[in-house]
């Protein structure tokens, strides 16, 4: 094993020099991903900076009427909120559908939001990977791996982003609060927060090295129906591979990017008076399939149609 | 030799007397285990400080390693030994044989021809784990690799008989085909499946002068001794193998791996205990798997559904240089009647890891075929599933004409339908809503051979009473302990709490250990016959004892009950009778071999299952919501432990109908899915509802206590059941395992 230290700072300022001290060091939360990817040896950090006992553990409500949830609140904890499952009940089913309840209760909101892929190759150091090693070759491109992206993609990395809880963000508009090296504050839209990869599909996020996660707020939903529906190979403790979340008139879908996907066109379509089928097929007409993940056009369809036709957003309800 | 004949007898354990026998009594070991106390092989604490190997895997799929330099690993902190194919110490070459009675052959580990990818070329030791796996990434390692066959459906043109095999034809089965009124011609997939145990390999050892031993997590005790003795070219009384708990087998670890191998071999270089364990990715890649079958069934019927003709014939695959057979089309010879048959399989060598038995071998991939044809065949035949499966119940064993042992595999498919509520199935598929979902049922036959090897059992009795059973069996979490300890307790009329049971020692009486659901009833024979001759033992012994009140009674007439020895009503407590006139106790042996005429009779466990599922329309997801299956196993010895194998059986056949699957990457020659959460196995919340029960059963014939296997049956033809109700919900037809939300949606309108 390659050596590392383990600092566990007081206070966000002193976490955020930990972290400028030591080049290689990471943020340590619940550890369920971070770890699990230390042992394959795909993260080798060199110092784990140990944030999950920093005073960012509450749920507030904010002066615009929405929520603030800490940067370490558990998924378990967010999602058991009666605000949050008043308010928010996208967030909280989609909390619920993700891995198991002991994983829950250890998972920050900020690590789910900073999970990795799950692309298979991804995990097998044996194969080229430019994700973890720029310039190394994709090996999911001609591979077998199907539960891959069809919005997005690009020549270097057709990986999804695994977050269930990203997706319900995404349609509720939610904001990302970030402390930086500087000392300076300052948010970024859950929209902003995963790039696509483009060429540099190893920088998955528009954060600056070094730059911390300390809430991400809710603003008051959007009028209308609420609802997150995942698509998975069993009952329970799987990642989508397809999923759906509507808030109102706003429609995010996940399993099908490098990051949680607004469907802008579907939301357009749905303003204009479309169909929750119309609307769908509208933004699944952007999609491209590769052959092995073809299914997601058909399952994305008419996963989206439906939850848009439950919460009431289309107008053939 | 024994016949059939003489198990007809009254035997303590049919009289049961004190009711030990079918209780549902909690698992011997359940405490140690639920409490993490019971040691598995790699906890297993070693006479001194011991050194940590860990394994290094080819990243070619075929090919040889042309160069190794292993400087910077040797320099790394804290290790102790770099291996490779260069410098590994001589070993036995692959399956050769000194020892004159060795069961196994060698298995010789790190050679330099690699025949799949994962097969280990490198081992580092270090004084921790963390310094042998930082090391193993400094060795660096050259290839050349060569073209390899990595995919099953591309090879199936090589596709050739197994060695020593032949078609099996009763009839003229083409003829009958091309005449039958009614004709079915369809091929199903059964996946390539991994055992995914949560235990992985593992093994401690260590050498005390020329003996070695070796903590590992193996389901053949003398298998696994003989093994290393050949491997490391010693006799194999210097080998004691140990494997006293082992968490999970499932047929996978019926043989041994590199960590046994590898782990005696540097306990010796070094002088010092040594532990190996598999990772999880290595477990997928360096063990063996259940391979993939493609299976053509072609059915005959008249028009009132009697078979005239019948045929599977099962496509398969191995590891080219380590033959295997998935007996997918045996199960078939016995199960419906049809006067012309034909039954066969066939083999296509790839260059992926060994295939091999995984729990069930040969039904749980069989019977996913035939029995979703006999679903289809009901459709066009316009008749009920059940209905058609009774009007082909054969009389005798439809292949031999041998007599059945017992078969009651009606009453398994009449009670079933009768408590499941089968009469309320749409016959219609897609008819039947529950909300968004899609609600269908599904039913199937169930049929596992019963089988019963030889094996022996030592048992004594010490001064204070305990009776302690020893035996060179294995508990791979089945509840072996636990129906031994009932068997020795009923025979010798003692409470349970005086007996203890001892397994997984080679220097234990051997027994061949868990596998093909012969356990029980081979390890179990073999400690009733050691009890039986205790009994002998103890009587002879208080009735030639002038200070027992027995003394000088006909041996014959002795009994044995609530802890005493008695006739009439002169009875003594044992612990007095042996404390006095044997203190330091007594040991028998005792043996069972088939019986010579076991052969005669067709002897298989049965069973029924009924499904019902939803279907999502919109995604394609199937939700198991109630499952029940009827069994006829022989007499149950434990109610509990025999429960919890036979749904077992049935959840593995909802993750065989729904989940399990692995792919082959066919660039590389690894597997896609390396671990548990891509690996895919039912999860609490895919079972909500799944129960079952056993029909009254004594087969006299099978062995003396008229018991059979429970492991294996509650697998066969449960994922057929799920997905004739897959079939019935939503009426897509998918003859391609597992039903996963992309086949099922692409096949919905
Ligand atoms: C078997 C399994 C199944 C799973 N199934 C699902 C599923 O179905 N759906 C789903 O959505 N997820 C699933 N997950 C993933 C799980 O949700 C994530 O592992 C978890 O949310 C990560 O949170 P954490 O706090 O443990 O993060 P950590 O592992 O501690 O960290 C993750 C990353 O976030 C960074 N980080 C953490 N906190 C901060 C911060 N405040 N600022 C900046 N960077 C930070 C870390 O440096 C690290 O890179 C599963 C995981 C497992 C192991
Ligand atoms: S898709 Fe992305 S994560 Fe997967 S192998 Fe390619 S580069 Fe790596």
């Amino acid at each position: 094993m390659k050596p590392f230290t383990y600092e566990r700072p007081k206070d966000v300022t002193s976490a955020l020099a930990m972290m400028a001290e030591v080049p290689g060091a990471r943020f340590l939360a619940g550890g369920t991903n971070l770890v699990d990817l230390m042992k394959l040896q795909i993260e080798q950090p060199t110092q784990l900076v140990d944030v999950s006992r920093l005073p960012l553990g509450e749920i507030e409500e904010t002066p615009g009427g929405g929520l603030r949830l800490g940067a370490v609140t558990t998924n378990s904890q967010v999602a058991a909120d009666l605000r949050v499952r008043a308010r928010y009940p996208a967030l909280a089913q989609a909390i619920l559908s993700g891995a198991s309840g002991q994983l829950r209760n250890k998972a920050t909101t900020a690590g789910n939001l900073l999970q990795r892929t799950r692309c298979a190759y991804f995990y097998d150091t044996t194969k080229p990977c430019n994700k973890r090693q720029p310039g190394a070759g994709c090996a999911a491109i001609g591979g077998i791996y199907a539960n891959t992206a069809v919005f997005g993609a690009s020549e270097a990395c057709i990986a999804t982003h695994p977050s269930d809880m990203a997706v319900a963000m995404s349609a509720l508009d939610a904001q990302v609060e970030i402390a930086s090296q500087d000392g300076q504050s300052r948010s970024l839209a859950l929209e902003d927060l995963h790039r696509l990869p483009g060429e540099t599909p190893h920088i998955e996020t528009n954060l600056q090295p070094g730059e911390m996660i300390t809430a991400v707020v809710l603003p008051p939903p959007a009028p209308g129906g609420q609802i997150y529906r995942k698509a998975r190979e069993r009952a329970s403790y799987a990642f989508a591979i397809g999923s759906v979340a509507v808030v109102g008139g706003r429609v995010a879908l996940g399993a099908v990017a490098h990051k949680p996907w607004r469907a802008k066109v579907a939301e357009q379509a749905l303003a204009g008076g479309a169909s929750p089928a119309e609307a769908m097929a509208a933004e699944m007409a952007g999609a491209q399939a590769d052959g092995h993940n073809d299914f997601k056009l058909k399952l994305m369809a008419r996963l989206g149609a439906a939850c848009l036709t439950t919460t009431g957003a289309g107008d053939d309800q | 030799m024994s016949s059939v004949k003489d198990w007809a007898a009254p035997t303590p354990i049919s009289e049961n007397r004190s009711g030990l026998i079918g209780k549902g009594v909690d698992r011997y070991e359940g405490r140690l285990k639920v409490t993490g106390s019971a040691p598995f092989a790699y906890e297993v604490e070693a006479p001194s400080k011991p050194a940590y190997g860990v394994l290094i895997a080819s990243p070619i799929a075929r090919g040889v390693v042309t160069s190794a330099d292993i400087a910077q690993a040797q320099a790394s902190p804290g290790v102790l030994l770099v291996w490779t194919p260069d410098n590994v110490p001589a070993q036995g070459e692959r399956g050769a044989k000194i020892n004159p009675r060795s069961q196994r052959g060698a298995n010789p580990a790190l050679a330099d021809r690699v025949e799949h990818f994962g097969q280990h070329v490198g081992f580092v030791v270090a004084d921790t784990l963390e310094n042998a796996k930082a090391a193993a990434a400094l060795v660096r390692l050259t290839y050349e690799a060569t073209p390899a066959d990595l995919i099953f459906e591309d090879n199936l043109a090589q596709a050739d008989q197994p060695e020593g095999e032949e078609d099996v034809r009763v009839g003229d089965f083409e003829a009958a085909f091309a005449g039958a009124a009614v004709r079915l011609d369809e091929t199903y997939v059964s996946p390539l499946q991994n055992h995914a145990q949560m235990e992985p390999c593992a093994t401690t050892a260590w050498w005390d002068g020329d003996h070695v031993t070796v903590h590992t997590s193996i389901q053949m005790v003398k298998g696994g001794q003989h093994t290393l003795a050949e491997t490391l070219m010693i006799p194999s009384t210097q080998v004691r193998l140990i494997t006293r708990y082992i968490g999970g087998g499932f047929g996978g670890k019926g043989q041994a791996y590199d960590d046994l191998t590898l782990a005696a071999l540097a306990a010796r270089a070094l002088g010092q205990p040594v532990k190996v364990a598999y990772t999880r990715q290595q477990m997928f890649q360096a063990t063996i798997h259940r391979p993939a079958v493609h299976m053509r069934v072609r059915l005959g019927a008249q028009a009132d559904g009697r078979l005239d003709a019948f045929a599977l014939e099962a496509v398969t695959h191995c590891r080219r240089e380590a033959p295997f057979t998935e007996h997918a089309a045996n199960f078939a010879r016995s199960l419906y009647a049809a006067p012309n048959r034909l039954t066969g399989h066939r083999l296509v060598k790839l260059d992926i890891p060994a295939a091999g038995p995984m729990r069930a071998p040969g039904e749980a991939s069989g019977m996913l075929s035939l029995e979703c044809a006999m679903d289809e065949l009901a459709e066009q035949l316009g008749l009920d599933p059940v209905e058609l499966r009774l009007r082909n119940e054969p009389e005798t064993d439809p292949e031999t004409g041998k007599p059945f042992s017992t078969r009651q595999l009606v009453r398994c498919m009449t009670e079933g339908a009768q408590r499941f509520g089968w009469d309320r199935r749409n016959p219609t598929p897609g008819q039947v809503r529950d909300g968004r979902w899609l609600v269908g049922l599904g039913m199937a036959a169930a049929i596992r051979g019963n089988f019963l090897l030889p094996a022996k059992a030592g048992v004594r009795i010490d001064a204070d009473g305990t009776i302690t059973l020893r035996q060179g069996m294995t508990d791979i979490g089945t509840g072996t302990y636990t129906i031994l300890a009932q068997i020795t307790a009923e025979t010798l009329g003692v409470p349970l709490s005086q007996v203890k049971v001892e397994l997984g020692d080679s220097d234990f009486p051997p027994a061949p250990g868990s596998g093909g659901q012969f356990g029980a009833a081979t390890a179990g024979s073999a400690a009733f016959a050691a009890g039986m001759n205790l009994r002998k033992a103890l009587a002879e012994l208080a009735t030639g004892d002038p200070n027992s009140p027995l003394y000088g009674d006909d041996p014959e007439l002795v009994s044995f009950g609530g802890g005493n020895i008695a006739v009439d009503n002169r009875a003594e407590p044992l612990d007095r009778l042996v404390a006095r006139a044997a203190p330091d106790g007594v040991y028998v042996e005792g043996a069972i071999t088939p019986a010579a005429d076991a052969r005669d009779y067709s002897q298989h466990t049965y069973g029924a299952h009924f499904a019902e599922v939803g279907v999502d329309p919109d995604t394609g997801e199937v939700r198991l919501r109630r499952m029940f299956g009827v069994f006829a196993a022989g007499r149950i010895l434990n109610a509990k432990t025999a429960m919890s194998q036979i749904t077992g059986g049935m959840i593995w056949g909802v993750g065989t109908a729904l989940h399990e699957y692995n792919e082959v990457d066919p660039r590389y020659g690894s597997f896609i899915a390396q671990d548990l959460a891509g690996y895919h196995v039912p999860a609490h919340a895919d079972i909500v509802d799944l129960s079952a029960m056993f029909l009254d059963e004594v087969d006299d014939k099978a062995n003396p206590m008229g018991i059979k296997g429970v492991g294996e049956l509650g697998i066969a033809g449960a994922g057929a059941a799920i997905a004739n109700a897959v079939y019935n919900a939503s009426g897509a037809r998918i003859r391609s395992y597992p039903l996963t939300p992309e086949k099922v949606l692409a096949a919905l309108p």
